[in-house]
């Protein structure tokens, strides 16, 4: 399986890749670890000039705790850099545990997190548990830059409002005071398979009482979508589980799947139901912990 | 990164690829993936191409140490790093641990997948000489094998740990 011509060109920082962005123009696209980009090439989907590599900018690549912004995420940052990163072990497990259940070991080792998000595939994992906690990311280019919540970065499937010249270099989770949260990726298999559905909860719970959530489902719309209906539901009242299987049947009435060869729109609706109820306990217990 | 224009305008990058402690420079296209630069221009055959769209794991290789598919890896990427193949593994004529394993428990059947499983097994034993039989099968998921069942190769790994060091 070989790959059409292209030039590369390897960027040494975010305004040199930026400015190559913008002068070789749409013809020309960025690649981190490329599995998106080499997949889709040489399944033919995707047809470039030039392919710029990001991969050997400094600094793009560290995951910190900032006490002012929160926790700071390179977007070069691997699968398994995220998932072994001390600061999110101890901040935010649900993220590592998201990179686990992704993809494979061989994979995650050039995969980025970036990549996964501008890629802005529905199915992309690290989506729903981002928006859930309440991320913001940073697009820069080689005169400035902008920052917005994730959950406004998607516009369909494959397509966001990313700007030609614009570099995703940082995933920001501020401190919102979350007592739990939890992303349940349901695959067909546990490796290498992309979520059927995916679920992400984030909860401050104060004994049993439910402060604020935040819901957010992958791979049941052209982009991932946060639930409010849901939300509302469940803010300020009291846990039981006929709350928590009400919420299900409220996710799985206000999402719109589609029929794939993954599964059809009823089983997609269905396992929202479900997953909704139980990425909610999970994430509800890890609250009392 | 060096590179050159040929006569129809296709460029040509000047790369160094270190593989099983030697270095090589090559000059190769942007659209060079590593696994034909290593099977190809190295004669490196024990990396296998399976798939070639990152879902079997025929082709692993070790790059800085960690397995990645080398069929989803440009060698323009792979440039001044360093690269572990299936046939780095044996010193001097010994055969690896891991490969001695793998032949006395019969893990190896049509053997295309061995060089990659084989290569998983090198990068999981590095880095946590004692793992459970759990996160074995983990580190060898993005290997597939249609022979084995995987039995033998869960437990070929598993008689490489430390812990089962003279338990002959
Ligand atoms: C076998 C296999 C299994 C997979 N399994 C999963 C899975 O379980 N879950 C999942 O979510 N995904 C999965 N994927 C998809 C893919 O691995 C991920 O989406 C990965 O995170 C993409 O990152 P990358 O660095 O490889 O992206 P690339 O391929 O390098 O880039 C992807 C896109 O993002 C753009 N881009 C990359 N970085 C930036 C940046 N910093 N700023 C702006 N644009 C950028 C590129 O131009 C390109 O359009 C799988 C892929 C394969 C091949």
């Amino acid at each position: 399986m070989y790959l059409p011509d292209f030039d590369y060109h390897a960027a040494a920082s975010v305004e040199e890749a930026s400015n190559l962005l913008g002068s070789l123009g749409t013809e020309a696209k960025l690649i981190a670890g490329g599995t998106d980009v080499m997949r889709m090439m040489k399944e033919g989907t995707l047809a470039l000039k030039s392919l710029i590599s990001i991969t050997r900018v400094k600094d793009l690549k560290s995951i910190t705790h900032d006490q002012e912004k929160g926790v700071v995420i390179g977007a070069l940052a691997t699968h398994n850099e995220v998932m072994l990163s001390p600061v999110l072990q101890e901040k935010y497990m649900s993220v590592c545990e998201t990179a686990h259940h992704m993809a494979n070991n061989q994979i995650r080792n050039i995969g980025t997190i970036g990549g996964n998000i501008a890629n802005a595939v529905p199915s992309a994992d690290f989506l729903p548990i981002l928006i859930a906690l309440g991320a913001e990311i940073t697009l820069q280019t080689s005169s400035g830059s902008r920052s917005m919540p994730l959950e406004d970065f998607f516009v369909g499937p494959r397509q966001s409002v990313i700007k030609q010249d614009e570099i995703l270099t940082e995933i920001i989770i501020p401190e919102k005071g979350f007592s739990g949260s939890n992303y349940h990726k349901f695959g067909l298999r546990r490796s290498g398979a992309l979520a059927v559905v995916g679920v992400a909860v984030a909860v401050t719970m104060e004994d049993n009482l439910c402060k604020d959530v935040r819901i957010a489902l992958g791979a049941v719309a052209p982009t991932p979508v946060r639930v409010p209906e849901v939300e509302e539901l469940l803010r300020g009242r009291e846990i039981s589980a006929a709350l928590l299987e009400e919420a299900g049947q409220v996710a799985a009435a206000n999402c719109r799947p589609i029929d794939d060869i993954r599964g059809s729109k009823e089983y997609r609706q269905d396992m929202v139901r479900v997953f909704t109820r139980r990425t909610l306990r999970k994430a509800i217990d890890a609250g009392h912990v | 990164m060096q590179a050159v224009q040929d006569k129809e305008g296709i460029k040509r990058y000047l790369i160094t690829l270190h593989v099983n402690g030697d270095s090589y420079t090559r000059v190769v296209k942007a659209n060079t993936l590593l696994v034909n630069v290593l099977r190809d221009d190295l004669d490196l055959t024990g990396t296998k191409k399976g798939c070639e769209l990152g879902d079997c794991g025929s082709c692993t290789v070790l790059l800085e140490g960690k397995p990645v598919n080398s069929c989803m890896v440009l060698a323009v990427e792979a440039d001044g790093r360093e690269i572990l193949t299936i046939e780095g593994l044996a010193q001097n004529e010994k055969l690896d641990q891991i490969q001695e394993a793998f032949v006395d428990n019969a893990a190896v059947q049509c053997g295309y997948c061995s060089s990659g499983m084989i290569m998983s097994a090198k990068a999981l034993l590095t880095s946590n000489p004692d793992p459970t039989e759990q996160e074995v099968r983990e580190a060898i998921a993005g290997n597939l094998c249609r022979c084995t069942g995987y039995v033998n190769i869960v437990k070929a790994i598993l008689s490489c740990r430390k812990s089962e060091e003279g338990s002959e």
